[in-house]
């Protein structure tokens, strides 16, 4: 325990030691906010909700977040570091977890600093607040679905463009799940348990759901499990392949 | 008592390489191991298996009674591990990086704040505290990479290669260092400097390719070179040479000699168990010989390096 909350601390010093967390959230802010207004028409639609600046999210973190993540283990591979906190008496779930919620964290800080407009939408109409909230939520899960996916792949490699890349491809798979793009890969030849399977995995589902309003269970479980799966993944691949 | 490092039959494979084969050894407290071998001899390869970043393709390692495979988390709270290059976070100054390891290692509030202001004295730390990894020196960075590993005082020191990239006067320290906490420890110390395996070890180990080639004291090792109680001497007049060398070939002691053309050196090798220095002394004090120079070897370690690997460096 002790040892998880150690590399907790050290990876979330880390972004702010280095310029990865002002470029990050300013970049972030930013593109978010510019989305709303010219693609999301915040201002023409004339009705208070946030629907505009969430149906952008998973198009942002598709690329942002893997951003971040793909430095997480590819980075202690290139540096060395790795041996030494694989030689401490740290468990490697506990090394995985600590920075997997360290970099969770720091995006929901991200996601957390867009609140003006959410102040702004209050000022200018009287929005339903439990559904900004469900959708924030949904935002920061979905994100953690997307790191965890990333952490994953950052394991395997010591090269973070590498990194990066799988972890977009990946993701973009992940987010459309749902659609024929993805579907028809599987459809002419999977059984039809199959493809539905695939297209229940879909983020974009399952985050328009929770970004409406309504936390349904199976969508909480689904990105419960999908970052324990990639978690547990994540701790395997490191054990099998610490050296190299 | 149970020896604080038991390693057997280590064998580490990585596809067609076999990069330690079938290494068995046992290191008890108090002693300071040296592992000398040319590159790629699989000396970071076997450290790496006892610190527990490596699992062995087959063999054992136990470090103070715990099996580094079965409880991992034990036999690293035993361990201190400088890894080669002495790797940290770049970004990191020393003080957050120490203050990250003592937390990871879970030192007790009580004594963190003692045990790191320790640290920072034993290895000269106060100056570049606050500066960032990634500009230190090469010789801090490794100085940073020591205080790492004997923050938690462990029982066993694993050094690989602790002075490499430090200068001189930085070498001394370290191994001043090493020397004053071998007492109670048990240290293990990879390197390809032979003075080094003199200056601090109490015992080394040969390996290449793998395979232990020797296991002795220093003395020991030296004694196995040729120049082991060889006499060498310069005389002021060299035109004597050819008389002087015949003399002391002539030595019941003296197995034979060798004449260095460029140094005009004339080096007088032992007969098995010999001990030519008396006799020759005697002999120039006899003769009046005017030498410049006259000294007993004690044996080159580099030489007997080279003769024992030699084969497998081939």
């Amino acid at each position: 325990m002790n040892g998880m909350i150690a590399v907790f601390k050290r990876e979330l010093a880390s972004y702010f030691t280095t310029p990865v967390a002002y470029v990050f959230i300013v970049i972030f802010l930013i593109v978010a906010n510019a989305f709303t207004f010219y693609l999301g028409n915040f201002y023409e639609r004339g009705q208070a909700d946030l629907a505009s600046f969430f149906t952008f999210h998973p198009w942002l973190f598709l690329f942002l977040v893997p951003a971040l993540s793909m430095r997480l283990w590819a980075e202690e591979r290139k540096s060395g570091s790795i041996e030494l906190l694989m030689t401490l008496p740290i468990k490697p779930w506990q090394s995985v977890l600590g920075k997997y919620l360290a970099a969770w964290a720091f995006t929901a800080l991200a996601i957390a600093l867009t609140f003006p407009i959410w102040i702004t939408v209050n000022y200018l109409g009287s929005p339903d607040n439990g559904v900004i909230l469900a959708a924030y939520l949904g935002s920061v899960l979905m994100a953690g679905g997307f790191l965890a996916v990333g952490s994953c792949i950052s394991a395997i490699t010591k090269n973070q463009v590498i990194a990066f890349i799988l972890s977009v491809v990946v993701s973009l798979a992940l987010l459309l799940a749902g659609l024929p793009l993805v579907l028809d890969v599987f459809s002419a030849w999977a059984p039809q348990a199959l493809v539905d399977t695939i297209a229940s995995l879909s983020f974009l589902t399952h985050f328009d759901s929770i970004s409406k309003g309504v936390i349904d269970a199976r969508d909480l479980v689904y990105f419960g499990l999908l970052i324990g799966f990639a978690l547990y993944a994540n701790t395997i691949i490191l054990e099998l392949k610490k050296a190299d | 008592m149970t020896a604080k490092i038991d390693c057997q039959g280590l064998t580490k494979q990585y596809g067609s390489l076999l990069a330690v084969d079938d290494l068995s050894f046992k290191v008890e407290p108090g002693e300071v191991l040296g592992f000398l071998g040319p590159n790629g001899a699989g000396k970071t390869t076997t450290m790496r298996i006892i610190a527990g970043f490596l699992a062995p393709t087959s063999g054992k390692v136990s470090v103070c009674g715990y099996d580094v495979e079965a409880e991992p988390i034990e036999a690293k709270r035993r361990i201190g591990y400088l890894p080669e290059g002495a790797p940290s976070y770049p970004e990191m100054t020393p003080r957050e990086f120490l203050g990250f390891i003592a937390d990871a290692r879970g030192i007790p509030k009580a004594d963190r704040r003692r045990r790191l202001e320790e640290v920072y004295g034993m290895l000269h730390l106060e100056r570049v505290l606050d500066q960032s990894i990634e500009t230190l020196s090469k010789g801090y960075r490794r100085r940073v990479g020591l205080a790492q590993a004997i923050l938690h005082d462990p029982d066993v020191l694993l050094l690989d290669e602790p002075t490499d990239g430090l200068d001189p006067n930085q070498k001394h320290e370290v191994r001043q260092l090493i020397g004053g906490m071998a007492k109670s420890k048990i240290i293990v110390i990879s390197t390809h400097l032979l003075e080094e395996v003199d200056a601090i070890c109490t015992r080394a180990v040969v390996i290449a390719r793998g395979k232990i080639l020797a296991d002795d004291t220093p003395a020991g090792l030296e004694a196995r070179s040729k120049f082991h109680n060889a006499v060498s001497l310069k005389l002021a007049d060299p035109s004597q040479l050819p008389a002087v060398r015949s003399e002391i070939a002539a030595l019941p002691e003296v197995e034979s000699t060798e004449l260095d053309e460029r140094s005009g050196r004339l080096t007088a090798f032992p007969r098995a168990g010999g001990r030519p220095l008396t006799p020759i002394s005697r002999l120039a004090e006899q003769r009046g010989w005017a030498l410049d120079e006259l000294h007993l070897e004690t044996g080159r370690l580099d030489e007997v390096f080279r003769t024992i690997t030699g084969g497998a460096t081939a």
